[in-house]
């Protein structure tokens, strides 16, 4: 863990701050010396040195893990009793509902847990969006996250299938439907999707196997993200790098108690969604059995896609480009678009704190974001059409050019000296040694 | 911590006290709550509301005739319902106690003597043992060769104990409540 | 037939995927009004007396043609729910009859159990379109499938009215998306007669149902709030101790 064996970084490793680890027990050092787990855990769970002025926004990385481990534990009880089959699958949610022991709270907690999970991860988004944690020398880490992103998605959607209700069925025969937009590959492409010539049970039971099986890739990819993260360490409010012991804290106890304390309110939350408003997250048709003769007069994804599923239904023709596959495009254009940001994004300065025009920016960008989720969950007419194409617009633009342009033009405000020097009033005095840190965009 | 605390001043020592027990408190309530989270997920392996509405089974006794068995299903096992001839009850009764494995009167395995209800589940390892089979005039068990008698009493071979008469009563003369 | 019917409906799905419009039935209906409910609330429960009603008249009306497949009789006798006696379920179970097979494997009909589920009017879904030309809905889940829940169901049985002029439909109702409903109005006054006396009026009847359905598509209502409570004084109790300890360890670090 120590950085002088790597290859060159302008970063201070975080671990080089912390106390090595250190044991007088013989066992632990039997241990220590044929598989080092313990100062493994010790170094990036307890001692790891984290900028002292992280804020609650930073809470959302251990509810986020926290969220994956439960919806592992409830989703794992729940395949005890669900049967992956067409004519099955309604009638055994129904009876996990009526019949198992604490079937009704398992599956509302896995159903709104999916839902808390998002509100989650958005949080995280933003937080990482505000404060520049996309930026130097965190891509790679930013990267993951997106793909952790992506894979959320994927498995949110296949877990709606499960239930075989009338949402479930039509969301995923419209969404499917998306991959007949591309060309000469598309309809095959459908066809091997679905496991047939309409959404039926082949469909149902892959589903079912990969819903299965996308969490642990997740819980995979998280492990990447952590590894990741402890390279350059925590990004922090001010956007400033570290440059010695004075500006961190250890993550044991400090981080962990405020992290602890975060998760209980955001459970209290999400508990209160659980047990008193289970299905306002949800849709009443999909307490219909899914009915391939007839489909719902009104189909919507679930909120966590809507402002995605708001830009699919805004391109209109472009040029030589057909409405449904620009619409296949935009809206997955509109997910990988974040994977770029770390290059889209020009300045100097990471927090968005130290940029005036451009944290009103992100700030229209987020009203953005909302208007567009509360547009994918009308029914679109002219007018509906014309803010969401508006909408969609001001997206794409603000990071392919507000983003870099920003950068070039703005003038930052002064940036701090130091994270101790902010935080503690200049008590401290910096570390000489880690001085010489220069300060990266 | 308590060797530390010896050498502080007095109220700083209080102080420490009093933030232990906040913190071991709060550790201990987490933990409680914590603890009880986990047994939805436990409680949700026991049988559910469906299965134990098929945890009873009523038989009409009136269509078996002297000498006759059937097999009913309970709980998802097999279950013997033999009406014994009087030879066979005889048979039972005479066997001295000291020839059993797992020492039982006749009359403590059956409400009325020609009625013999048992599980028929072998108590070595699960089997369904064969009627009117074995050494013994009552059942066999092929997989390990367990032989026993007219009342289900385990004679000779591996199994450890008797065949199981599961909880049962008498509806009426002709009708029994299994479970 | 179906197959080629059935990729005509999915062309159709496919359609709108491609989003240049989007079909909406006339979906005109007025929200239902919000009604009172013993159960409304975070700490509502059931009314039993409402429930057993209900029952009644689910069964004396609304079973001629209406399943309710995810139902057994031992519910009416759970906890948080009707709670009838045991005697009760299964005198109700009894009632009916259930196909079955018996020792000689030929088919035959024998009275219910309470471990039984609801007998359904039709042998399937397409006997109940055959003989109504629309099958009539499973209600097991009606209150959760609408949008208003029982509200909606309250107002639909008591929202039958003359039509327009121009209404040419099988039945007018004020709360129906597009107001045509295919089924004729089901409550009139007095058409049970309630064992505790109750006046059975159109209303009555129509808000004993509702309820009743409630229940039916969530029986563990009771159980959820009741388990809701513990677990949010829990976890306040919990928050407030954590912010305290949050205090208490941060002191150190400024």
């Amino acid at each position: 863990m120590s950085s002088n064996n790597g290859p060159k970084r302008d970063f201070i490793d975080p671990h080089d701050l912390a106390e090595p680890f250190e044991s007088n027990n013989g066992i632990v050092n039997w241990m220590e010396s044929r598989l080092p787990i313990i100062s493994l855990v010790y170094n990036a769970g307890f001692s790891f040195p984290s900028p002292r002025n992280l804020n609650y926004f930073w809470t959302f990385g251990m509810i986020l893990s926290f969220m994956l481990v439960f919806q592992l534990a409830t989703g794992i009880v729940l395949v005890m009793h669900y049967t992956p089959h067409v004519d099955m699958a309604f009638a055994s949610v129904e009876h996990i509902m009526r019949d198992v022991n604490y079937g009704w709270l398992l599956r509302y907690a896995h159903a709104n847990g999916a839902s808390f999970f998002f509100i989650a991860v958005y949080i995280h988004m933003i937080r990482g969006l505000y404060y520049g944690s996309y930026k130097a020398p965190r891509e790679v880490l930013w990267i993951i996250g997106v793909a952790i992103y992506l894979a959320m998605m994927a498995t949110g959607f296949m877990g709606y299938v499960l239930p075989w209700g009338q949402m479930s069925l039509w969301g995923v025969t419209v969404i499917t439907n998306l991959f007949s937009a591309l060309p000469l590959i598309g309809e095959p492409l459908v066809t091997l999707l679905w496991g047939g010539f309409s959404v039926d049970n082949p469909t149902l039971n892959r589903f079912f196997s990969l819903h299965y099986l996308l969490p642990f890739v997740i819980a995979g990819l998280v492990a990447l993200h952590i590894w990741a993260l402890h390279v350059p360490g925590n990004n922090n409010p001010l956007g400033i790098d570290v440059k010695g012991k004075q500006d961190t804290l250890s993550f044991w106890p400090y981080y962990q108690i405020k992290d602890m304390f975060a998760l209980v309110l955001f459970l209290i939350v999400f508990m209160g969604f659980v047990f008193y408003a289970p299905n306002m997250l949800g849709h009443p048709d999909n307490y219909i059995e899914a009915n391939p003769m007839q489909t719902p007069p009104h189909i919507v994804p679930e909120w966590y896609y809507l402002p995605f599923y708001a830009i699919l239904r805004s391109v209109p023709d472009i040029l030589f480009i057909p409405a449904k596959l620009g619409g296949v495009i935009a809206m997955f254009g509109a997910i990988a678009i974040w994977a770029l940001m770390p290059w889209l994004d020009t300045s100097r300065v990471r927090s968005s704190r130290f940029r005036p025009v451009w944290r009103w920016f992100v700030f229209i960008f987020l009203a953005d974001m909302l208007v567009l989720g509360w547009l994918g969950a009308q029914v679109p007419n002219d007018v509906l059409v014309l803010i969401g194409q508006l909408c969609t617009i001001y997206y794409f633009a603000f990071f392919l050019i507000i983003m870099p342009v920003m950068g070039l033009i703005e003038k930052p405000k002064p940036l701090p000296t130091s994270i101790a020097d902010e935080v503690l009033g200049g008590a401290a005095a910096p570390d000489g040694a880690a001085a010489a840190q220069e300060k990266r965009g | 911590m308590t060797a530390d605390n010896t050498q502080s001043a007095h109220g700083h020592d209080e102080d420490v006290t009093r933030r232990d027990i906040l913190y071991v408190g709060t550790a201990a309530f987490a933990a409680v709550g914590g603890g009880a989270a986990v047994w939805p997920l436990v409680d949700q392996m026991n049988p559910d509301a469906s299965t134990l509405a098929l945890a009873s089974t009523e038989v009409n006794l009136s269509a078996i005739t002297e000498g006759q068995s059937v097999t009913i299903m309970w709980r998802g096992t097999p279950v013997f319902v033999r009406h014994r001839t009087a030879a066979e009850i005889e048979e039972a009764r005479a066997v001295p106690m000291g020839d059993l494995p797992d020492p039982q009167a006749d009359d403590e395995r059956v409400q009325k003597p020609e009625w013999l209800i048992m599980r028929a589940i072998c108590t070595h390892l699960g089997c369904v043992p064969l009627g009117e089979q074995g050494d013994f005039n009552g059942w066999f068990c092929p997989c390990h060769g367990s032989h026993y008698d007219t009342a289900g009493r385990i004679r000779k071979g591996p199994a450890p104990k008797n065949l199981e008469v599961p909880p049962y009563e008498f509806l009426s003369d002709s009708v029994i409540k299994i479970g | 037939m179906i197959k080629t019917c059935r990729n005509l409906i999915i062309a159709a799905g496919m359609a709108f995927a491609g989003m240049t419009g989007m079909a909406v039935a006339a979906g005109d209906a007025p929200a239902a009004p919000k009604q009172e409910w013993s159960f409304d609330g975070p700490f509502g429960t059931f009314d039993r007396a409402a429930l057993q009603r209900g029952f009644q008249v689910y069964s004396e009306v609304c079973a001629a043609c209406h399943g309710m497949q995810y139902l057994h009789y031992r519910n009416l006798g759970e906890a948080g729910g009707p709670e009838f006696t045991e005697a009760q379920v299964k005198a109700i179970a009894a009632a009916n009859d259930v196909a079955d097979i018996d020792d000689e494997g030929e088919a035959i009909d024998r009275p219910g159990l309470p471990k039984d589920k609801f007998v359904s009017p039709f042998a399937n879904q397409r006997a109940a379109a055959a003989a109504h030309g629309v099958a009539p809905p499973d209600l097991s889940l009606m209150a959760k499938a609408r949008v208003g829940g029982p509200d909606y169901i309250f107002a639909l049985l008591t929202g039958y009215e003359d039509g327009p002029e121009d209404f040419d439909g099988a039945n007018y109702n004020k709360y129906f998306p597009g107001h045509n409903i295919a089924m004729a109005q089901p409550l009139f006054d007095d058409q049970v007669e309630y064992q505790d006396g109750t006046a059975a009026t159109q209303e009555q009847m129509a808000r004993d149902v509702s309820h009743f359905l409630m229940w039916a598509a969530e029986p563990k209502l009771e159980a959820r709030r009741s388990l809701g409570i513990r677990v949010m004084l829990y976890l306040l109790v919990l928050a407030g101790l954590m912010y305290f300890v949050k205090r208490k360890v941060w002191a150190d670090a400024h």
